[in-house]
């Protein structure tokens, strides 16, 4: 496989945002009412996800290492502001359904992270594909908690009606609660087939070992982890001590 | 000396209370209400209790079998769930709408998070929310004698006078097994004196409750009032057998009162200002997620430690 285009397998499968990594989770709950819904929110956080992405990549050698997270949000939230004025002024009434949750994409994670984790490392293509794979994972979560949450709740898919006639709409899974059950319950099915397979499980929080390249876990020794400026400092404060005990213990030995 | 010295590890007394032994008394302590509740309302009240009922313990064994786990239904828990979840449900309700609510209150609420002791709410109350989200008109519609009235509770709430030896006596609209405060207490005294349920969670929920509502309502310490909206709705019903529910309320007493009060708290902000007459079920669940905190603030010290030095 092409090794530019590797990513784009990987976010949308083993990595997927939404079922793997459990990122985005705000969006993921909140705007999911119906498949449209789900759909709409994706394809726009890919639109901007494969933008950022690139430009980030395209400047990772010239932002400074101490501001870069300023730096990669001022590049998502230009992103964010032209796709929510393109978005009111062409689908108004997807930008009425979604609401709020547009210019939040801004803090959307998955966004921040790929562009921490891998846009900032990779070259122009690469990041290309990780976005654009990264994106329509995030997709295909929404959409398919949309679809389930939608037929249960409304009994409807895409808005077509496909239910029989009598059926009577359980309005919990519009609502929120229901936006967790399913989420629950689609983890679980996921689990079940990759235990099927001989995968370990997704757990929330937990390192598998795999997913170095996007865990953002704070305590993982691992090296693909970047030291923020505070660990560093407080690195080199413990080293310090260390050296400063060593030295009495020395003195306290003569 | 033929006596043999007898040396083990503790727990050294003995009780012949069980799982099963204490919810047979909770399904003794709950007849007189059921009972109440199928001659007020007619063989359909009958019908939807069986349906519960037998749902509620199918769907447990079910799930036990697929999951291949040990089947607990002996243990009579599931049957205390069905029949508390009838007993919250109006008597008009379709039968497999409380098929569906029996459904979810075990597989979802309760065997999902791991059996009977580790469910985090009251099954059967996480069960009526689950119908009353989805189906609010049905679960609202309350007819008795063949008309749709509305509840005492909703009546005194827009300011209507009730007759309050209805309400004690239960010959009033309400879901099957809430009407009834006599039958409903007649339950719980025999839960207090077996020691099953303590009185230290209904006792203080009841009288946070009316305190919280004297003092805070417009009509004040009335008698009357006061009165209604202890015998109204499924205040009674919540306090003695689903707030007492042994996995979702706190161990410590302290705890207990704490719990109690808050349940009065939310039933009293529910009550008063939500858009709905009724609110012990949605303050029982909204208490029974904070359980675990209580339980972490209240927690005793050990003996010899912690205390002044």
């Amino acid at each position: 496989m092409n090794k530019n285009f590797k990513p784009f397998i990987n976010g949308i499968v083993t990595e997927n945002p939404t079922f793997v990594l459990m990122l985005g989770m705000c969006p993921t709950l909140a705007v999911t009412t119906s498949a449209v819904n789900g759909l709409g929110m994706g394809l726009t956080t890919t639109a901007v996800l494969v933008l950022s992405n690139m430009v980030i990549s395209l400047l990772r050698k010239l932002i400074p290492d101490s501001v870069r997270i300023p730096a990669f949000i001022v590049i998502i939230a230009s992103f964010v502001t032209i796709v929510e004025m393109l978005l009111e002024a062409y689908l108004p009434s997807l930008y009425d359904s979604l609401g709020i949750y547009i210019p939040l994409i801004v803090v959307n994670c998955i966004i921040l992270g790929r562009a921490e984790a891998f846009a900032s490392k990779n070259n122009l293509i690469a990041s290309f594909f990780d976005g654009l794979g990264m994106g329509l994972g995030f997709t295909l979560g929404l959409t398919s908690i949309g679809i389930v949450r939608e037929l249960l709740g409304n009994g409807e898919i895409f808005e077509i009606a496909v239910m029989p006639k009598g059926y009577q709409p359980l309005t919990i899974f519009i609502l929120a609660p229901g936006a967790f059950m399913v989420l629950a319950f689609l983890v679980a099915l996921l689990n079940k087939l990759r235990e099927k397979k001989g995968k370990p499980p997704i757990e929330i929080g937990s390192c598998s070992g795999e997913n170095c390249s996007s865990c953002m876990m704070d305590c993982c020794e691992s090296k693909n982890i970047r030291q923020t400026p505070k660990a560093k400092i407080k690195a080199k404060k413990v080293k310090k001590v260390k050296a400063v005990k060593a030295e009495e213990e020395e003195v306290k030995d003569e | 000396m033929n006596e043999m010295m007898h040396v083990s590890s503790n727990p050294h007394t003995r009780s012949r209370m069980s799982t099963s032994r204490i919810m047979f008394f909770v399904i003794i302590a709950l007849l007189p209400a059921s009972g109440f509740g199928i001659w007020n309302f007619g063989y359909r009240a009958a019908v939807l209790i069986a349906v519960c009922i037998a749902s509620c313990v199918a769907s447990e064994f079910i799930y036990e079998k697929l999951m291949k786990l040990p089947v607990t239904i002996d243990d009579l828990s599931a049957v205390v769930t069905g029949l508390l979840l009838a007993l919250n449900l109006p008597p008009t309700l379709p039968w497999w709408m409380a098929v569906l609510g029996s459904v979810f209150a075990i597989i979802i609420v309760k065997m999902l998070f791991g059996g009977i002791g580790q469910n985090f709410m009251n099954p059967a109350l996480g069960g009526r929310c689950f119908l009353m989200i989805c189906f609010t008109a049905k679960m609202t519609n309350f007819t008795y004698d063949g008309v749709t009235q509305a509840t005492p509770l909703a009546l005194i709430r827009d300011g209507a006078s009730v007759e309050l030896f209805k309400m004690i006596v239960g010959t009033i609209p309400g879901t099957i097994g809430e009407t009834s405060t006599i039958a409903i207490l007649a339950g719980a005294i025999l839960l207090i004196v077996m020691g099953i349920i303590d009185m230290r969670i209904p006792g203080s929920y009841l009288l946070s409750f009316i305190l919280f509502m004297g003092i805070f309502s417009d009509r004040g310490f009335d008698i009357n009032y006061l009165a209604a909206q202890l015998c109204g709705g499924g205040l009674m019903l919540g306090a003695f057998f689903m707030a007492t529910d042994y996995t979702t309320s706190p161990i410590t007493d302290k705890g207990k009162y704490i719990y109690g009060i808050i349940m009065g708290f939310l039933t009293f902000i529910f009550r008063s200002f939500s858009s709905a007459a009724e609110g012990v079920s949605y303050a029982i669940i909204i208490s029974n997620l904070l359980v675990p905190l209580i339980e972490r603030v209240t927690v005793p010290k050990c003996f010899g430690k912690g205390g002044e030095s």
